[in-house]
């Protein structure tokens, strides 16, 4: 079997679900929340990649590393804003983010 | 690199420079007041806004190998975006040093935001255009959290770091989709290779089109992505809320307007009809559940999301004259929610002050501040002749000549909807007791400041001839 650009894009299409359904089902730990945000962009950079292959342009490669570098920023912003919500709560369960409604 | 592209984006580089100038200066000034930084923060942007108005041309010209565009329609966005960061400032000093959050961060994170705004407006390609929303969306997120002992502060960080974590992931799945079926991230290549092959316009485009659009209604706080917007706009202290609710917005319209109508414009057809439904469900949530409200932060989200639809209408009818509404409307908008959040920022005491009842009686302990709140409620209601009336009328215009007279029937009702709760605030300001009856002081700068905002409400609305030619010739 020859391993083409289809298959790289439905690997890349099922983490990306993966990383969506993640964080809708899981409804206790915000850290591994910010572990499916991480593994959306990865789907998104796999998918670049391949893209870039398959063309041959450069330009999706160039994008991938800005995608990474961000990905870093972010992560540590949220990693930022969880040690303020623990030290606000005590607990970082996402059931318990329900302050506000209306 | 030559001198033209240096000139060109003089603005941003500026910005950095300063940006670099105020965090290292912050580090030794001393006291409560901050004075140095407040002050340093100002200049920047006046240089700023300085050198977008000597540098703007008047036609289109591309930068930076063409992933950085400057064209007139960049530098109407860029300077009102400055002048509503200095506003924002100028409101925010006496807040802060009274909450004893007069930091050099609040000012570092907000110019950090402006630049990520100035960079998404002048975008040519989608790498830049996400750089700088990234640029925004991490300083806003900061931003948000700023007040680190506040749980209701946090739990809205963190609501509005998950879904904008998310929005950034959908944007670039669509956008990677973009490139790869189209193999170019800049705009007007997209553009050339769709018009030249119409075979392109098939299933893979439209599927990361898709992906495009729930970010860019994510990033606006359009209904069905409009979860965190309420409870950004109710958690974050009313500085912030101010920063978030102005400049982002234009450089919101900036990022639908550059990826779907320079970028996409040629799969028009595709795109509408998402847009239209998304306009559609913020114009009636967005006024419906805005009734419900209690806090009148939360209430001001929700209108928020109403004139999103607005905004949103104006875009979806794909011509000329609607784009330039919408650009109108959000112009107009911004200024009224810089208004209505500096007014709130005047009345809060040491407490938030952000209750619905906390107007109760204000005529009463201060008719100035009653009477610029009334001018924005009218304003934001639409009823002539403030401002509101004509953004209105213009995107109504639009809609109904681009042949969706039906919809126009929708964006009146929901209008008149939306009148009854800005008619609250004035009835609770004007013939309700106070709950007491000290009187609100407000300092002469800040009086100043938002006497000149509330006028402004007045004065384009009996005269918006001016602003609306600019806002036509700026999109040709």
């Amino acid at each position: 079997m020859v391993i083409g650009l289809d298959h790289y894009l439905i690997i890349s299409a099922v983490l990306f679900t993966l990383a969506i359904a993640g964080i809708f089902i899981n409804r206790k730990n915000l850290i591994l929340l910010l572990m499916c945000i991480e593994l959306m962009l990865l789907a998104v950079n796999f998918n670049f990649i391949a893209f870039s292959r398959h063309l041959g342009d450069e330009t999706g490669q160039v994008f991938v590393f800005f995608i990474l570098t961000v990905a870093a920023a972010e992560a540590a912003i949220g990693l930022a804003i969880l040690v303020v919500l623990f030290r606000n709560r005590r607990s970082i369960n996402v059931n318990e983010l329900d302050e506000m409604k209306g | 690199m030559d001198m033209q592209t240096i000139f060109s984006a003089s603005a941003e580089i500026f910005l950095v420079i300063m940006i670099c100038a105020v965090l290292i200066v912050d580090l030794f000034v001393e006291g409560e007041e901050r004075k140095v930084t407040f002050w340093l923060s100002l200049a920047s942007l006046l240089g700023t806004a300085l050198l977008v108005l000597n540098n703007t041309p008047e036609s289109r010209e591309f930068i930076f190998d063409g992933s950085y565009v400057n064209d007139p329609l960049a530098g109407l966005l860029k300077i009102a975006s400055i002048i509503m960061v200095g506003i924002g400032f100028i409101y925010s000093r006496k807040y802060l040093i009274k909450n004893n959050l007069m930091k050099g961060e609040f000012f570092l994170l907000s110019l950090f935001g402006l630049l990520g705004m100035l960079i998404m407006i002048s975008a040519n390609s989608l790498l830049i255009m996400y750089l700088g929303l990234e640029t925004l969306s991490l300083s806003l997120y900061a931003l948000v959290a700023f007040d680190r002992n506040s749980s209701i502060a946090a739990e809205s960080a963190m609501k509005y770091f998950i879904l904008g974590a998310i929005a950034s992931g959908s944007l670039l799945y669509g956008i990677s989709w973009i490139y790869g079926v189209t193999g170019s991230l800049e705009f007007n290549e997209i553009a050339l290779s769709i018009s030249q092959d119409s075979s392109l316009n098939s299933l893979p485009l439209w599927f990361g089109m898709a992906f495009v659009v729930v970010g860019i209604a994510f990033k606006f706080g359009a209904v069905p992505f409009h979860m965190w917007l309420p409870d950004v706009y109710q958690g974050a202290r009313t500085p912030v809320t101010l920063f978030i609710a102005t400049a982002p917005k234009l450089a919101a319209f900036a990022l639908i307007y550059r990826i779907l109508v320079d970028g996409l414009g040629g799969v028009q057809d595709a795109w509408q009809g998402t847009i239209m439904i998304v306009s559609l469900l913020s114009l009636i949530l967005g006024n419906v559940v805005a009734i419900a409200q209690t806090n009148i932060k939360r209430m001001l989200g929700y209108s928020a999301i109403g004139h999103v639809g607005f905004i949103f209408a104006g875009i979806f009818t794909g011509t000329q004259i609607g784009y330039s509404a919408a650009l109108f409307y959000s112009l107009t908008y911004i200024i009224m929610a810089a208004g209505a959040f500096g007014v709130l920022i005047a009345l809060s005491d040491e407490e938030q002050g952000d209750q619905l009842e906390d107007l109760k009686g204000l005529s009463q302990r201060n008719p100035w501040l009653a009477g610029i709140m009334l001018f924005i409620m009218l304003g934001m209601a639409g009823i002539p002749p403030w401002v509101g009336f004509f953004a209105k009328l213009d995107i109504i215009n639009a809609v109904v000549d681009a042949g969706f007279a039906g919809f126009a029937v929708v964006m009146v009702l929901t209008s008149v909807i939306g009148a009854f709760y800005y008619l609250r605030v004035i009835w609770f300001m004007y013939f309700e007791k106070a709950q007491e009856s000290k009187a609100i002081v407000v300092s002469r700068d800040i009086g100043a400041v938002l006497s000149l905002n509330g006028l402004l409400v007045l004065a384009l609305g009996l005269f918006p001839g001016a602003l609306m030619q600019l806002c036509i010739s700026v999109m040709n």
